[in-house]
């Protein structure tokens, strides 16, 4: 079986910071991989520099096995991405962004028409086509990149946090075409993501990334396995944590205000003792663990919802709206 | 041919944005209309230089601004558009980074040189006539003005990481360009420290050329004009291509 996306050691310096560190991935066809980590763990410079966007400080990758220093423009035909801002000219229609997309990626002039209507099609927006991008909401932008990113049928489709800045509903519907899309076009899709629940609700495997180095990479149920035990999240005005900490099946507590997070082993057999032992409890639940514990279990930090760049450029876009 | 079709695609966009954005014209025409209309009609009640109205003298000077603005801001424009729009897709296509800036360039000098013609026809109210000949040269020298000047708008938004410095480019580039390019006076007897700037000053050799095809009078040959004009094009494209290369 050959590897849509394999890295040797790559590795991106800006300046003392080292954003991807000495990276060894190997991605399979067909799956949804996920790079999972919070603002700043070196994501999207992995996907920038697998886009052949960025130029690596040192080592190299593969991707459908043209190599990203050396065969940038085949690597380029090959994929499609997704960016996290929008991408799309707002003053074109829907049809006419997707033209030009195929003028530029070189879909053969008999293809265009047919390509353009069948990706209308795979996102659900042959109704807007003519209309301008101006008008439509921003599920339906992001929908639309979504389907110009596969119009000249790229083997690997990258989506950088393809989902962020949009509501639940549009989030969730936005994972429903992406799920469609890998099955009806077979394309191997790797997404870029803090969001623990898209993580979870998408991808095949999952890369944890932080300070640029891979955590840990697996399954996102195999990972919950490896935290070990299950959750128990208490809250409690004066908690008494040291007899908790001796008893050999809690295996790690967290606390955090008035809530304490404890990871037991078979939790519902110790609850019982556990209580006792705590003092009085307002609140108790017990739950298998999620992307989040698992998280928190590999790099002892939750991940947090940033704002990170969205100040710059909410002014930029404003400044703009007046200047244009 | 996948390049050329990129190089069109680049263009397409360009037109049709063009075409669909009137209130971008409009308002790009109206600060050539106030000079023309406030500055060049007050002063020209007073003074008339050799002969011409002063508000047909600075004629083609305004002229050489409208394009001056347009196509810098043009070129500047890429700073946004590389963080929230079109032309990160523009980077990530399969296209060398020269057909890019061609496009780009070749896009942005076609709209300044609309705007260029719509202000030669609203110049025929005030009096101005041409023949065949002159329209056909001020076009070219407004495409050569415009795709050197879009090359330098290109150049500083393709090195500028934020749209924060616009201001300054405005004060301390836009401006000056135009108040030294002799848009506003006669070069023919400046004092030393004016000459030397107006001489080091690329667009006074668009203004003296228009003047010259326009009004018929100008203080270097026409050709030039044109040869100063086309040479410094040639290097704002040569620097514009390398900085597109740099280009993240």
């Amino acid at each position: 079986m050959s590897s849509a996306v394999e890295t040797e050691a790559l590795r991106k310096e800006y300046g003392e910071l080292v954003a991807v560190d000495d990276l060894n991935l190997r991605i399979e066809e067909g799956e949804i991989f996920g790079l999972l980590g919070p603002n700043g763990a070196g994501k999207t410079t992995t996907l920038s520099m697998l886009a052949t966007l960025v130029k690596p400080t040192s080592g190299t990758g593969r991707v459908n096995g043209y190599d990203i220093i050396e065969q940038s423009d085949q690597v380029r035909h090959s994929i499609g991405i997704v960016f996290q801002d929008p991408s799309s000219d707002d003053v074109l229609t829907g049809w006419e962004n997707l033209y030009l997309h195929a003028l530029m990626f070189g879909v053969p002039k008999h293809e265009r028409k047919q390509r353009i209507q069948h990706v209308l099609e795979l996102v659900d927006l042959q109704d807007r086509a003519d209309d301008v991008v101006k008008k439509y909401s921003g599920g339906m932008r992001r929908r639309l990149e979504l389907g110009r990113g596969l119009l000249h049928n790229p083997r690997i489709l990258f989506l950088d946090e393809p989902t962020l800045g949009l509501d639940p509903q549009t989030r969730e519907h936005i994972w429903a075409y992406i799920e469609n899309l890998v099955k009806s076009e077979g394309v191997t899709v790797i997404i870029t993501t803090h969001y623990m629940d898209e993580a979870d609700r998408l991808c095949n495997r999952v890369a944890i990334i932080d300070h640029g180095k891979i955590a840990a990479l697996d399954k996102p149920s195999a990972l919950k396995t490896k935290v070990g035990g299950e959750i128990i999240r208490l809250r409690t005005r004066s908690p008494k944590l040291e007899p908790i900490k001796e008893l050999d099946y809690v295996l790690s507590v967290a606390q955090s205000g008035s809530t304490l997070l404890l990871t037991v082993k078979d939790a519902s057999a110790h609850l019982q003792e556990i209580l006792g032992k705590i003092g009085s409890v307002e609140s108790v639940e017990v739950r298998t663990p999620t992307l989040n514990d698992v998280f928190l279990h590999y790099t002892g930090r939750e991940i947090r919802e940033e704002s990170g760049e969205g100040g710059m450029f909410e002014r930029i876009a404003r400044a703009r709206a007046g200047g244009r | 041919m996948g390049e050329l079709e990129g190089f069109y695609a680049l263009w397409y966009r360009e037109l049709k944005v063009f075409t669909r954005e009137k209130s971008r014209i409009v308002s790009s025409l109206f600060t050539p209309l106030l000079w023309i209309i406030v500055f060049g009609g007050g002063l020209g009640s007073a003074v008339s230089l050799g002969g011409i109205n002063y508000q047909v003298f600075i004629f083609p000077g305004i002229l050489a601004m409208t394009i001056m603005f347009s196509s810098v801001f043009f070129g500047l424009y890429i700073v946004w558009d590389r963080k929230i729009d079109f032309f990160k897709e523009v980077l990530v296509a399969p296209l060398s980074r020269t057909t890019i800036f061609a496009g780009k360039m070749v896009g942005g000098s076609i709209d300044a040189l609309l705007q260029g013609i719509a202000m030669l026809i609203l110049g025929v109210v005030l009096g101005i006539r041409y023949n065949l000949l002159v329209l056909l040269l001020s076009f070219l020298f407004m495409f050569v003005l415009a795709s050197a000047l879009v090359s330098l708008g290109l150049i500083i938004g393709a090195n500028m990481e934020s749209p924060e410095g616009f201001q300054l480019i405005t004060s301390f580039l836009i401006f000056p360009m135009f108040f030294f390019s002799g848009a506003l006076f006669p070069i023919d007897n400046l004092p030393h420290y004016l000459l030397v700037l107006t001489i080091l000053d690329p667009v006074t050799y668009a203004v003296d050329g228009l003047r010259g095809l326009i009004l018929g009078s100008s203080q270097l040959p026409i050709a030039l004009n044109l040869a100063v004009l086309t040479a410094f094009a040639g290097i704002m494209m040569g620097i514009g291509t390398w900085s597109f290369k740099r280009l993240k």
